[in-house]
C-alpha cells in the first residue's frame, strides 16, 4: 500500500512539475499585461516537437552520448521556443497592447489555432513516439512485489525544474531585467515614465515564458515518450488552472498550483477513477476558488472604492 | 421622535495591522447635514465605505433609524440592501457613473427597484406586462424632475462620460437622489470644481436637505462645509476630535492643531488657514 | 535603486551593438525590404526545425524527411506578406487610417439601419432561390447567429466573460437527443425543457461563482465546459459515451413529419405534394430562423427594460450598481440563465437537424467560434454578431470549397506539389484571420452603443465611452 502510495507520489509530483514550469508563463505574462495567453499551451506543444525532432536528428547524426543530445536538445528547444514566445507577442499582441479586454483574448485563441494547425500540417496529425533515450531508473523499495522506482527521467525532470526554477528565481530578483519585470507588473505606465523599456521587458516575459515552456514540453516528451500537436490545449488548460488555483500573478503559487493539480489528478486516477480525473483537478479548481477567490497564494486585492 | 438618523457606536476599522477607524461614535440627526472633516488619512473615506456597506467594519455598530420607526443595522447588511431597504445613497471620491450610458439611462438605472421589484417582474416586462410602461413613465417623470433642477435637461441624450467635471458631480448626487434616499453620503463632492460650482453645489444641497433627506458629507472645501453643515465631526487618526456646530469646530484649538499638524507633519498638503471671517478654508 | 538603474540589459559588445543599431536604423528608416529581410530572417528560424525537416514514422523509431521547398516557400511567403504590409503601410498615415477606421464604423451603424431589414428579408426569401448547399449554409450561419446572440447577452450587455458557452449548447442538445430517444418526447416538446435545463445548469453554475471577477470568472466557466464534455464522454449509460446518440427524430410541423413514407400524417402527403428532401431543409432552415428571430426580439426588448439596463450598468459599474441598490448576483444570473437558456435551445435545434449528438460537437474551439462572433461583431451589437457570423462560418465554409476546388481544378500549378492538400489550410486561415481582424479592428465590426430611452432623437455613443466589464 505505502508502496503504491509512493509511486503514485513520484508520478504526480513529476507531472505537476511540468504543469508547474508552464503556469509560471501564464502567470507572468498576466502580472504584467493581464491578459490570458492562450497560446502558451501551444508554445508548450511547440517545444514538445522542437525536442523531438532535435532528438531525432542527433540520433540520425549518430550521436549516441545521451547525456550530450539531450543537453543539446533542451538548449535547441528553448532559444527556438524562445523565438516563438517573442514572435507571438509581436505579432498578435503588441498591436493590441492597451485596447480593449477581450482583443488580445480572441486574438490570443486565433494564435493557439494557428499553432496546432501549423504543426498539424507540418508534422501531420499522428501521434509522435519516441525510443525512451534514458531507460531503467533507481529502485527505492520493493514491497508487496511492487518495485517503487524514481526513472532516470523522472529524476532527471525533477533536477531540471529545480535547477530552472532557481535560475528563473535568480533572474525575476536579482537582475535588473527582473526588477524592470516587477516594476512592469505594478504599474506598466509609472515605470515607463522612470525610464524602463517596456516593450523589451515585456518582450522578454514572453522570450522567458516561451523558454520555461520549452523546458517543460522537453521533459513531457521524455516522461511520456510519446506527443502529438492536441497536447498543448490539455496541458494548457491544466497549467492555467494551476496557476489560478495557486494565485494568478504569483509566480511561487503557479509553481504550487502546479504540483498540486499533477498530485490530485495522479492520485485520483490511482485510487478512484481514470476517466474523472480532470473532473476532479477543475472542481477543486472551483471549489478553492469558491472558498478563497484570488487562489492559495495570490494578493488580496481590497476593492477600491 | 427624537432618535438620531443615523447611530455610529465604537466603529473600528482595521486592514490587517492598521487601524484606519477607532472606536469612532457620532451621530447625524434627522433633516441636518452632517459634515465629516479631517485631514487625509484621517478614515473619513472608511467611515463611509462602513456605514454603506463596501466594508465589513472590525466592530461596533451603525444604526440608522427611518422616520416611520423602522431600524437598521447596517454592519450587518448586504450593500445593496442598505441602498434598497436602509435608504442610503452616496457617491464617490473619483466619480462612478456609467460613462456609456446617457444622462437619462444613469437616472433610470437608479431607479431599478422601483421598476423592477423581482425578477419576475423583469421578465414579464419584456412581453409589456407588469405595468412597467406606466412605471418607466414616472421614472422618467422622475429623472426629468431632477436633470431640470441640476440644469442638465439639454443634455440628457448625450452619454454620460462626455459631460464635462461639474456636470458630472451633480449627475452623480441626482443619480444617488433618484433612488429615493433618507441619508444622502457624499465623498468630496465638490473636489476638482471651482468656487461657482461649487456654490452652486451648496445651493443643490441646501435645496436637498429642504426636501427632508439628511445629508452626510465628506468635504475639503470649508468653504462649502462652514456655509451648509448644521454639525460637523472632526476626525484625525481615526479618532473623533470634536464634534459640534461649526462656529463650536472653528474655535475648537485641537481641530486646528490637527490641520496645521503641531506636533506631526502628518499631513503637510491640505495647509489650511484661518481666512479674514475666522472660517478654515483650504489654500489651494 | 534609482530608476536608471534599471536599464535593460542588452548586447555588451560593441561590434555586435553597432550591427544591430545598423540593422534597426535602416528598419527604423522604413527601409521596407531590410526589415521584410529581417522577418524572413526570424521566420526562417521559426520555421526551419517544424516545417524544414518533417518526422514519419519509419522501422524503427521515426525517420527525418528533409524539406528544403517547403521552407523556403513558408519563408520566401513571410517576406512578402512582410514587404507588401510596410509598403501598404506607408501610404497611409496613422492618423488618416485612424479616421478611416472610425468613418467605417459609424458608417457600419448607419449601415446596419438600412441593411438589416435588407438582410431579414433576404433571409426570410432564402429557401425561394437558393440550392440545397446554400439552404444548409444558412442553417450552419444562423445557428452561429443564434449561439451570438444568445452568449451576447452574457458578454456583451453584462459584461461576463464565459468561455464554456458550449456546455449550455450541449446540455440542450443532450436533452433533446435523451428525452426523444428514451422517452419518445416531440421537438416542440422538448425545446422549452431543453432551454429551461440548459438554464438550471446556468444557474447552478452561475450561483457559487458569480462573485469572481474578470478572469476567474474565464477560467471557472472554461472548466465547467470541459467537465460537461467529460461528463458526456463517460456516464455512457445515459448519454452513448464517445459514441453519442444517434437516431434523434426530426421536428414535426403541428404533426406533420417530412419523410418519403407519403402517408396523411407526413407533410408532403397532407398537402398532396411529391415528397422531396428539400421540403424538410427548407423547414429546419425556418426553424431556425424563427428561434434566432425570437433570441433577437427578446434581447431588444430585454435592453430596454430596467433588467436589460441594469446588466449594462453592470458592464459600466459594478460597484456603482451596489451603491444604488441592485443586487448584483441576482443580476448577473439572470444574465447567465438568460443567455444559457437560448443556447439550450440552440442545443436542441442542433440535435434535431443533425439527428446525432456526440461530444466531439461540443469542445472547447466552439466556445471559442461563439466568442469571437460576438467580439468580432462588436460586443453588445446584435447586427454585429450577423454580420460576423456570415463572414466567418459561411466565409469559413466558402474557403472550404474554393480550398477542395483549387486542389481538384488543378489551379495551383507547379505548386500544386507544394501545397497538396489545400483543404488542411481551413482551419489555419481562420486562427489568422481572427488574429488580422482584432489586430484591425479590436473593437469589432460595429462598435458603438445605442441608448435604450432618450427623451429626443437616439444618438449612438462612441466606443471609446462604453465599457467591456471586469466581470
Amino acid at each position: 500500500m505505502v508502496a503504491y502510495a509512493l509511486q503514485q507520489l513520484i508520478n504526480g509530483v513529476t507531472l505537476g512539475m511540468i504543469y508547474g514550469l508552464i503556469a509560471v508563463g501564464y502567470t507572468m505574462v498576466y502580472g504584467i499585461i493581464g491578459m490570458i495567453n492562450f497560446a502558451h499551451g501551444d508554445v508548450f506543444m511547440i517545444g514538445a516537437f522542437l525536442s523531438l525532432i532535435s532528438l531525432t536528428l542527433l540520433g540520425a547524426f549518430g550521436l549516441t552520448f545521451v547525456p550530450l543530445a539531450l543537453a543539446l536538445t533542451l538548449v535547441l528547444a528553448v532559444a527556438l521556443a524562445a523565438l516563438y514566445g517573442w514572435t507571438l507577442e509581436r505579432v498578435a499582441y503588441r498591436p493590441l497592447r492597451g485596447s480593449f479586454r477581450l482583443a488580445p483574448l480572441i486574438s490570443a485563441i486565433g494564435m493557439s489555432i494557428v499553432l496546432q494547425q501549423y504543426i498539424q500540417i507540418a508534422q501531420g496529425a499522428k501521434n509522435k513516439p519516441i525510443l525512451p533515450p534514458l531507460p531503467g531508473g533507481l529502485r527505492l523499495m520493493e514491497s508487496d512485489g511492487l518495485v517503487v522506482q524514481v526513472t532516470w527521467t523522472r529524476l532527471l525532470i525533477v533536477v531540471v525544474t529545480l535547477a530552472v526554477l532557481g535560475a528563473f528565481t535568480w533572474l525575476v530578483s536579482a537582475t535588473p531585467l527582473g526588477r524592470a519585470m516587477r516594476a512592469c507588473e505594478q504599474d506598466t505606465k509609472m515605470a515607463a515614465l522612470l525610464g524602463i523599456n517596456v516593450d523589451r521587458t515585456i518582450s522578454f516575459t514572453f522570450v522567458i515564458g516561451a523558454a520555461l515552456a520549452a523546458v517543460a514540453g522537453f521533459m513531457f516528451l521524455l516522461n511520456y515518450g510519446v506527443i502529438d500537436f492536441f497536447i498543448g490545449f490539455v496541458a494548457g488548460v491544466k497549467a492555467f488552472t494551476a496557476a489560478v488555483l495557486g494565485g494568478i500573478g504569483s509566480l511561487p503559487g503557479a509553481v504550487l498550483g502546479g504540483l498540486l493539480i499533477g498530485l490530485i489528478e495522479t492520485f485520483w486516477s490511482a485510487y478512484f477513477s481514470v476517466e474523472y480525473k480532470d473532473v476532479a483537478a477543475f472542481s477543486i479548481l472551483i471549489l478553492v476558488l469558491i472558498f478563497m477567490p484570488t487562489g492559495l497564494l495570490g494578493r488580496k486585492d481590497v476593492e477600491k472604492v | 421622535m427624537d432618535s438620531p438618523l443615523l447611530q455610529v457606536t465604537d466603529l473600528t476599522m482595521r486592514f490587517g495591522g492598521l487601524t484606519a477607524v477607532n472606536a469612532l461614535s457620532f451621530e447625524a440627526r434627522r433633516g441636518e447635514i452632517t459634515s465629516v472633516i479631517g485631514p487625509n488619512g484621517a478614515g473619513k473615506t472608511t467611515v463611509f465605505n462602513c456605514i454603506t456597506g463596501f466594508y465589513r467594519p472590525t466592530s461596533g455598530d451603525i444604526a440608522l433609524t427611518h422616520p416611520d420607526g423602522a431600524a437598521f443595522r447596517l454592519q450587518i447588511l448586504p450593500g445593496h440592501r442598505i441602498a434598497r431597504r436602509a435608504r442610503v445613497a452616496r457617491t464617490f471620491q473619483n466619480i462612478r457613473l456609467f460613462a456609456g450610458m446617457t444622462v437619462l439611462e444613469n437616472l433610470l438605472v437608479a431607479q431599478h427597484n422601483a421598476l423592477m421589484p423581482n425578477v419576475a417582474s423583469g421578465l414579464l416586462a419584456v412581453f409589456g406586462l407588469g405595468g412597467h410602461r406606466a412605471a418607466e413613465a414616472v421614472a422618467i417623470d422622475r429623472a426629468r424632475g431632477w436633470l431640470d433642477r441640476i440644469n442638465l435637461l439639454p443634455r440628457a441624450d448625450d452619454p454620460a462620460g462626455a459631460l464635462p467635471y461639474g456636470d458630472q458631480r451633480r449627475l452623480e448626487i441626482a443619480r444617488a437622489m433618484c433612488t429615493a434616499p433618507v441619508l444622502l453620503c457624499l465623498d468630496e463632492p465638490a473636489a476638482g470644481l471651482n468656487p461657482r460650482e461649487s456654490d452652486a453645489l451648496a445651493e443643490l444641497l441646501k435645496t436637498i436637505q429642504a426636501d427632508g433627506c439628511s445629508v452626510l458629507l465628506i468635504e475639503h472645501d470649508m468653504g462649502v462645509v462652514m456655509r451648509i453643515s448644521d454639525h460637523i465631526v472632526v476626525l484625525d487618526h481615526g479618532s473623533r476630535i470634536s464634534d459640534g456646530d461649526p462656529a463650536h469646530v472653528r474655535a475648537d484649538p485641537s481641530v486646528i492643531a490637527a490641520y496645521l499638524g503641531e506636533g506631526d507633519e502628518d499631513d503637510p498638503d491640505v495647509p489650511l488657514a484661518a481666512v479674514p471671517d475666522g472660517s478654515l478654508a483650504a489654500a489651494s | 535603486m534609482s530608476a536608471t538603474n534599471v536599464a535593460p540589459t542588452g548586447t555588451d559588445d560593441p561590434g555586435s551593438r553597432q550591427l544591430l543599431r545598423r540593422i534597426s536604423k535602416s528598419v527604423a528608416g522604413g527601409n521596407p525590404f531590410a526589415d521584410a529581410a529581417l522577418s524572413a530572417l526570424v521566420a526562417f528560424g521559426l520555421f526551419a526545425a517544424l516545417i524544414g525537416l518533417r518526422t514519419d514514422s519509419g522501422p524503427v523509431g521515426l525517420v527525418l524527411t528533409p524539406r528544403p521547398w517547403a521552407l523556403a516557400g513558408w519563408v520566401g511567403a513571410v517576406f512578402l506578406v512582410r514587404l507588401l504590409v510596410l509598403l501598404w503601410r506607408q501610404r497611409t498615415r496613422p492618423a488618416q487610417a485612424y479616421a478611416e477606421n472610425r468613418r467605417l464604423a459609424e458608417g457600419l451603424a448607419h449601415l446596419s439601419r438600412l441593411l438589416a431589414p435588407a438582410l431579414l428579408l433576404l433571409a426570410l426569401a432564402l429557401p425561394s432561390f437558393a440550392d440545397r448547399s446554400y439552404l444548409d449554409l444558412g442553417v450552419l450561419v444562423l445557428t452561429y447567429v443564434m449561439l451570438g446572440w444568445g452568449l451576447n447577452v452574457v458578454v456583451g450587455l453584462a459584461g461576463l466573460l464565459d468561455l464554456g458557452y458550449v456546455a449550455f449548447y450541449a446540455v440542450g442538445a443532450y436533452t433533446y437527443a435523451i428525452f426523444s430517444t428514451q422517452f419518445g418526447l416531440g421537438f416542440w416538446t422538448c425545446l422549452p425543457l431543453a432551454g429551461a435545463l440548459a438554464a438550471l445548469w446556468g444557474v447552478m453554475l452561475g450561483f457559487p461563482v458569480l462573485r469572481l471577477r474578470g478572469d476567474y470568472l474565464a477560467i471557472v466557466t472554461l472548466a465547467f465546459g470541459e467537465i460537461i464534455r467529460i461528463l458526456l464522454i463517460n456516464w455512457a449509460s445515459l448519454t452513448g459515451g464517445p459514441n453519442g446518440i444517434s437516431g434523434i427524430p426530426r421536428p414535426t410541423l403541428f404533426g406533420l413529419r417530412f419523410d418519403a413514407s407519403g402517408g396523411p400524417d407526413t407533410f408532403a402527403g397532407y398537402f398532396g405534394l411529391e415528397y422531396s428532401p428539400t421540403q424538410r431543409a427548407v423547414f429546419l432552415y425556418y426553424v431556425i430562423l424563427a428561434l434566432a428571430l425570437l433570441t433577437n426580439w427578446f434581447t431588444l426588448r430585454l435592453r430596454r427594460v430596467a433588467l436589460g439596463r441594469a446588466w449594462e450598468a453592470l458592464r459600466e459599474d459594478e460597484i456603482a450598481c451596489r451603491s444604488l441598490g441592485i443586487n448584483v448576483t441576482a443580476t448577473k444570473l439572470t444574465a447567465f440563465a438568460i443567455g444559457a437558456t437560448f443556447g439550450g435551445f440552440a442545443g436542441a435545434f442542433f440535435a434535431t437537424r443533425a439527428a446525432f449528438v456526440s461530444p466531439e460537437s461540443f469542445t472547447f474551439i466552439e466556445s471559442a467560434i461563439v466568442l469571437a462572433v460576438v467580439v468580432l461583431g462588436g460586443l453588445g451589437s446584435q447586427f454585429g454578431v450577423v454580420l460576423s457570423a456570415l463572414v466567418m462560418i459561411g466565409g469559413l465554409e466558402m474557403l472550404r470549397n474554393a480550398l477542395s476546388e483549387l486542389a481538384s481544378g488543378g489551379y495551383l500549378g507547379p505548386l500544386g506539389a507544394l501545397v497538396p492538400d489545400p483543404g488542411q489550410y481551413r482551419m489555419l486561415i481562420f486562427g489568422l484571420a481572427l488574429v488580422v481582424v482584432m489586430v484591425l479592428r479590436p473593437r469589432g465590426l460595429v462598435s458603438g452603443r445605442t441608448p435604450s430611452v432618450a427623451l429626443g432623437r437616439r444618438r449612438e455613443i462612441s466606443a471609446e465611452l462604453v465599457a467591456e466589464g471586469r466581470g
